[in-house]
């Protein structure tokens, strides 16, 4: 008996003990992309499923035309440059004026000791000025973050992962809620995205997971409306049938923050129109 | 109030290819509220008209069973560059919108 937890422990620890660096997880995640679609350029992953599918693709292209997203995009603008009740605005709570910095999002922040999104600091950034805070999934805050992204667009996404063990510590949170099975369909996020991505499931084919946070926040046709990242989410968590956790909850905030880190120097397209 | 219309036309020969985007609730009357349980009331728009230059050359008599911020594309044949090209509607509450590009 000993012998074979020896065995165990040995193969353990040459496969699994020694963890990867973040970076070295996305490099093996771009690999597998390219060897799972090698007639896919790895930029043009930020076009989600599109980049496999061409009919769907061409539709795409008719869409993005006259984009559904534009008017929350002119809502965005109102709300964005519309001063609060004491004149402060938005501008003066973000880097560079709020313009051009979905990029950065999220980031580790050492004094919290938390992931923060952009999201998370729209509100943060009402509250300090006697707001009342928006809901994270739609309406007014998927507009105020579709038009951050906007400014954003062709910024290439640059997630830091700083020399601290608790933002080591979210990130291997974020990853392991990305590859833990869960719901009464006992799937993961990776075994949709990942391991069966580009197949089809019912009528729809399985966008990759390469390049998914760079297009949000997304008008999705099924929703007839906006939704952030953490809507999506939700969806994802109810369709293996698995109790959603609320928007920016420390988990969805972890996953937000792996999930962005491997599509790492990509560009920010967002926002996106989706099926 | 700044419209609510969005427009973008084309010029192709002298077809004019005109999309439209339209921020409306497009209520159909028959929804209830989840919280209350009262019947929403209908708001939705009935007639859409599009002028070129002035002189009408479409209209469209819509009802509840259009979708929410409706989008509609058309072709006008006879169209020149400078042509100014109006979009407006008219609801069931009787209130209006309206928006103009010209085209190029």
């Amino acid at each position: 008996m000993n012998k074979i937890i020896t065995i165990v422990l040995a193969g353990l620890m040459a496969i699994g003990i020694a963890w990867a660096t973040p970076e070295e997880d996305r490099l093996a995640f771009i690999e597998y992309h390219k060897k799972r679609f090698p007639q896919v350029a790895v930029e043009d992953y930020v076009n989600g499923v599109y980049a496999l599918d061409k009919g769907a693709y061409d539709q795409w292209l008719e869409i993005e035309e006259f984009p559904p997203y534009e008017l929350a995009l002119a809502e965005g603008k109102e709300l964005f440059e519309t001063p609060f009740a004491n004149g402060k605005t938005y501008a003066d709570c973000f880097p560079n004026g709020g313009v051009g910095i979905r990029q950065n999002y999220p980031y580790f922040d050492a004094e919290t000791g938390q992931v923060k999104t952009l999201e998370l600091e729209v509100n943060e950034c009402r509250e300090k000025n006697g707001e009342e805070p928006f809901k994270y999934k739609k309406g007014k805050m998927a507009a105020i973050s579709a038009y951050m992204a906007y400014t954003s667009r062709g910024n290439t996404l640059n997630i830091v992962i700083p020399d601290d063990p608790r933002a080591l510590a979210a990130y291997e949170n974020g990853k392991e809620y990305y590859y833990s099975k869960r719901g009464q369909l006992n799937f993961s996020c990776s075994d949709c995205h990942v391991k069966n991505s580009g197949m089809m499931i019912r009528a729809d084919k399985l966008s990759p997971a390469l390049g998914h946070p760079t297009h949000f926040p997304v008008y999705r046709s099924k929703w007839d409306d906006m939704g952030t990242l953490h809507r999506r989410f939700a969806g994802c968590n109810k369709q293996v049938r698995a109790e959603p956790l609320p928007a920016q909850s420390e988990e969805y905030r972890n996953l937000e923050y792996y999930l962005t880190y491997m599509s790492n120097g990509m560009v920010v397209n967002g926002p996106g129109a989706r099926k | 109030m700044a419209s609510k219309i969005r427009i973008k036309a084309k010029l192709q020969g002298d077809m004019a290819e005109v999309k439209t985007l339209m921020k409306h609730e497009m209520e159909t009357g028959t929804r209830k509220d989840s919280k209350t349980g009262e019947t929403v009331p209908a708001h939705f728009i009935k007639e859409v008209t599009c002028n070129l230059n002035g002189e009408k050359v479409m209209t469209a008599n819509w009802g509840p069973a259009v979708s929410k911020n409706p989008y509609l594309a058309f072709k006008v044949q006879g169209a020149m560059a400078g042509d100014v090209v109006t979009i407006s509607w008219v609801d069931n509450k009787g209130e209006t919108d309206s928006a103009e590009t010209t085209l190029s």
